[in-house]
């Protein structure tokens, strides 16, 4: 289940994030790196990282102080050469996982990620049943033993009193 | 003197509550009329009592009574008149006071205008209005009383939060509550219905209006504190999947899963239990909201700082409604007898698929939402769950969603022909096809996700369009013909057309504002340019103003293209006296395509301002997408069959021609 | 489908919607202000840092302090405070007493602020701290995690966090937490 299922996850993921970040900034025009590589780096990281002192906003939102110090960190680890990945890590290991904006695919958030497709196919799943079983209820019962001789016997009493054939013939 | 008139009347509120939803629930079980007679000049005393206890409120409000606590801490006597007026909903006290005033109005409205409603289900469901009315009421008398007096009374108050003191915002708490309080109208009609142990059309045609009017408000008021969000918070942001954005957004999106399952109980006679369980979901997550925004249990802009005390009560009042309506489902739904059949291929089918995604969606952003508490309290430490959650589960859902609201309409009832539908939908399939490819042309290097959205507002937009000119003939009959259909066509027919049409203008805005967005930050002197694309923005000067209880930062930008000025821009940044915030007005020129927006900052105290700049295509078709929607949904309203209540005329007719 | 199990179906809701409640609940019950993060450096050795002092004179605050008392039997407490926050002038009684607790050496870190306004602060209000560290541009602070001041973080003899307070220390959390732990800590 989970293979192909976090493939297609991390594939959604990549495909949306590249897609839509909203781009919104506090970012002061004395932060921002020369390098402009770096400096999309560093926005692209920043809209990652929760303002720990706002309410719901990331770094790249928010003109708090320490959103402030935060943006003037990540670019000053850029310019060290770490990567994205180290930056992010760097964070993490003081603020824990709650910095991160998009959370992490842990077991402990396995629920979160895979609960909306797992609820999905349940659905769809009910759906196929109540389909299922609304069809049998109206699926006509066999007939039993008796039932099917008494009906053959009426239908050889139908064929004396059929009505005659508009054509004539027997 | 008023003030303690109010209070009183609130205690009596809470009496008339109690009388109304016993008397007439009782006697609708005995069948005893009179009992059952109760409920009208219950539901309008009630609305009656709460509408004065409102009225002295807003009376102190106005007066500036800073004898009254609620005053106190949230006016001051410089504050605009209407932002007295406003200030009353801006609080916890002043709001719950709102939230059962709209209880009451949804209350004597079915009194008032529900005459042809069964005796039985009406005395009920507005039995079960007033006891959700009597639990807010208990809530408010006991832990929450706006009419708290407050010796010695201060020569002024604390004014009301600054972002509060805004047009947009205003607005926004009434809107709402219209909205998602609305919905315990469809909760009321669910609870009676299941009681009766009856789910039938009639049903489903009374309750379509009254949660049709309850979306309609909904919509708006979710439109109105996203544009507010807009231009008021200086990032040309509008949605920020904030827990409590999100305790409106699920209500939102359930309410429209119900307003469309009726439609198959009223003309099929299926999906009963689950439109039954919807109308209690709906509501319950409006009451979920409610809990989490005033227990101090999560944060965000929007929460009502407060204490876990009063958030036990609201707990309790969650379980006794919530869980209480779903015990009675267990109960009763199972022997709610099935009606017709259809095959997964049809008009029912696809609503069913329509109400599955829409489901899922609101289970994804409810998940997201909870994630976080649910982690902390099972001591996992806990994540955050932001917008790059919610843009890779939910689209995923909502993007089907969107196909399929092309080809839902063109089915038939019971057994559709797919492919006959997808073949009268090729131009809407190329006409989507074509958009993505200029959208291409136009913006390559741009995000794919921007070509995937445009596509799906095209193919909506058209296919509304395909639909419509199927239903009226179009090529099949003459040109009179058509047109003569179209102008008899059921106005809830074309509210259908204009609220699809309104989400694809919708959709048109979303994909532009967030996938071409440009923006420039930089420190600018009074004199000095800056470009964005192709426009110039020149700040020509920045001064000190003073405002009614604010003094600012005025800036003035004179934005030209080719040499030739477009617009004059007066960002603000102002500080307001009293509590000392800062809040940016930013200033905004719309073309209806695109948006300049223009931020001033702070001043860097050597003569430059730090400014931001941006340019937003097709927002503002976000909020045009929202009015339209919620236009469509008022044509749907205005529709005659709603008022007159068919079955019961048909019986009114025959019994005439019997009697004949 | 069978009777019973139809009517399982019906019951997921209520049931569902129970352990809804029951979660909010305990959430309730845990009267933790939302917008406290967790610590993920508890159990974890302190930061390693290195602070200048208020004046050139004194000696300032590093990591090697911290280890050094706590190679004596020594546990630290590391206080994060400055003067223009009000609600470490709140706590400022309650640290001063919790500096006299024996086997405790209490020591502070100056967050952005100036030497000068803390000198002043300290000497109106009294200095409870043995050393105090300058960290003017909140560096040390990120690297202990704060997201603010004050915050308060026990060290043990073996230089590992063991406790972190958010926001300023009251009566009830030192009775209830701190105390205990550093009895603990100090046996």
């Amino acid at each position: 289940m989970t293979r192909p299922r976090t493939l297609l996850v991390a594939f959604l993921a990549v495909l949306l994030l590249s897609g839509l970040g909203m781009a919104a900034h506090a970012v002061e025009p004395g932060e921002m790196l020369s390098d402009p590589a770096l400096e999309a780096r560093a926005r692209e990281i920043s809209r990652d990282i929760r303002c720990l002192v706002c309410q719901n906003q990331s770094i790249d939102d928010s003109q708090a102080e320490l959103a402030h110090d935060l943006r003037v960190l990540i670019r000053e680890r850029l310019q060290a050469g770490d990567s994205d990945a180290q930056v992010r890590d760097f964070l993490v290991a003081r603020y824990g996982d709650f910095v991160l904006l998009e959370p992490p695919l842990k077991p402990k958030t396995y629920l979160l990620w895979f609960g909306p497709a797992a609820i999905l196919l349940v659905a769809l799943f009910s759906v196929a049943i109540y389909f299922r079983r609304r069809r049998n209820e109206l699926a006509p019962a066999a007939l039993s033993a008796e039932e099917a001789s008494r009906l053959q016997a009426l239908l050889a009493d139908d064929a004396d009193e059929r009505a005659p054939r508009r054509d004539g013939k027997p | 003197m008023i003030v303690e008139l109010g209070h009183y009347a609130l205690i009596l509120a809470f009496a008339v509550a109690m009388l109304q939803s016993t008397i007439p629930v009782i006697g609708a079980q005995r069948n005893n009329a009179r009992w059952m007679a109760v409920a009208k000049p219950g539901a309008i005393t009630l609305f009656l009592l709460i509408a004065f206890a409102f009225a002295s409120l807003m009376r102190a409000h106005i007066l500036s009574d800073f004898s009254v606590r609620n005053v106190v801490e949230n006016s001051h006597s410089l504050k605009p008149m209407l932002y007295k007026i406003t200030g009353l909903w801006g609080n916890h006290e002043g709001s719950l006071l709102l939230w059962v005033l709209i209880l009451a109005i949804y209350g004597a409205a079915v009194a008032l205008f529900g005459n042809r409603l069964p005796t039985r289900l009406k005395a009920r469901a507005l039995g079960v209005q007033a006891m959700v009315a009597l639990g807010f009421l208990a809530f408010m008398l006991f832990t929450s009383d706006p009419f708290e007096r407050m010796f010695p009374a201060p020569p002024d108050g604390n004014d009301l939060n600054p972002l509060l003191q805004d047009p947009g915002l205003a607005f926004h708490p009434p809107m709402l509550y219209l909205g998602y309080v609305g919905f315990s109208m469809a909760f009321s009609f669910a609870i009676a219905a299941l009681i009766e142990g009856k789910v039938d059309a009639a049903w489903a045609r009374w309750v379509r209006p009254w949660t049709l009017a309850a979306w309609i408000a909904l919509t708006a008021g979710i439109g109105l504190g996203s544009w507010w969000a807009y231009y008021e918070l200086g990032w040309g942001g509008w949605w920020y999947w904030d827990p409590v954005e999100n305790a409106s957004f699920m209500p939102w999106l359930l309410g429209t899963a119900l307003l469309h399952s009726a439609i198959v109980v009223e003309k099929r006679d299926a999906l009963k239990a689950w439109c039954i369980l919807l109308a209690i979901l709906t509501f319950g997550l409006s009451l979920i909201g409610t809990f989490l925004v005033r227990s101090g249990v999560l944060t965000s802009v929007h929460a009502f700082a407060l204490d876990p005390a009063r958030g036990i009560f609201v707990l309790a009042l969650l379980v006794l409604y919530v869980g209480g309506a779903l015990a009675l489902f267990a109960w009763r739904a199972p022997a709610l007898k099935g009606g017709g059949l259809f095959q997964p291929v049809s008009r029912e089918g696809a609503l069913l698929l329509n109400n599955l995604l829409l489901a899922t969606a609101c289970a994804t952003v409810f998940i997201g939402t909870l994630y976080p508490l649910f982690l902390d309290v099972t001591g996992g430490g806990t994540v955050s769950v932001g917008p790059p959650f919610y843009n890779a589960t939910f689209l995923p859902v909502i993007l089907p969603m969107l196909l399929l609201m092309g080809v839902g309409p063109l089915l038939a009832w019971k057994r559709a022909d797919l492919a006959g539908a997808l073949t009268r939908l090729w131009i809407a399939g190329a006409a989507a096809l074509a958009i993505a490819a200029l959208t291409w042309w136009l913006h390559r290097g741009g995000p794919l996700l921007a070509l995937v959205g445009m596509a799906a507002g095209s193919w909506v937009a058209v296919s509304v369009f395909v639909e419509l000119g199927t239903r009226i003939g179009i090529g099949r009959n003459g040109m009179a013909t058509s047109l003569r259909r179209l102008f008899q066509l059921p106005r809830s027919a074309v509210g259908m057309t204009v609220a699809h049409l309104g989400l694809a203008i919708a959709i048109f805005g979303i994909t532009g504002a967030a996938a071409w967005k440009e923006e420039h930050v930089a420190n600018l002197a009074v004199g000095q340019s800056l470009d964005l694309g192709a426009y110039e923005f020149r700040l020509d000067e920045a001064r000190r103003i003073d405002g009614v209880n604010y003094w600012a930062y005025r800036g003035r930008f004179t934005v030209s293209r080719d040499g030739e000025t477009v617009a004059t821009l007066y960002p603000e940044r102002r500080l307001y006296w009293v509590q000392h915030m800062p809040t940016t007005e930013a200033a905004i020129h719309t073309n209806g395509l695109a948006d300049l927006y223009a931020v001033l900052g702070e001043p860097d105290g050597k003569g430059g301002w730090t400014v931001r700049l941006y340019r937003e295509p097709l927002v503002a078709l976000i909020w045009g997408g929202v009015l339209v929607m919620v236009l469509g949904g008022l044509v749907s309203l205005s529709d005659r069959r709603y008022r007159v209540g068919a079955p019961a005329q048909r019986r009114a007719a025959i019994a005439t021609a019997r009697a004949a | 489908m069978n009777p019973t199990s139809r009517r399982l179906l019906y019951l997921l809701p209520v049931l569902l919607f129970a352990g809804l409640a029951a979660y909010f609940l305990l959430r309730l019950g845990e009267h933790r202000d939302p917008s406290e993060i967790p610590s993920p450096l508890i159990d974890r050795p302190a930061p390693d840092f290195a602070l200048p002092g208020m004046t050139a004179a004194e000696p300032g605050l590093a990591r090697a302090d911290l280890v050094r008392a706590g190679a004596t039997g020594k546990v630290t407490i590391v206080n994060f405070f400055a003067s223009w926050c009000l609600p470490c002038r709140a706590e400022h009684p309650l640290l001063s007493q919790l500096a006299k607790h024996t086997g405790v050496t209490l020591y502070g870190i100056l967050y952005k602020d100036e030497p000068a306004a803390a000198a002043e602060w300290l000497k109106e209000l009294g200095d409870p701290y043995a050393a105090v560290g300058v960290d003017a541009q909140g560096r040390t602070g990120i690297d202990f995690g704060i997201s603010g001041v004050p915050e308060t973080f026990i060290i043990d003899r073996t230089g590992h966090i063991r406790f972190r307070q958010w926001g300023p220390l009251d009566q009830p959390t030192i009775d209830g937490k701190l105390l205990p732990m550093l009895d603990e800590l100090t046996k």
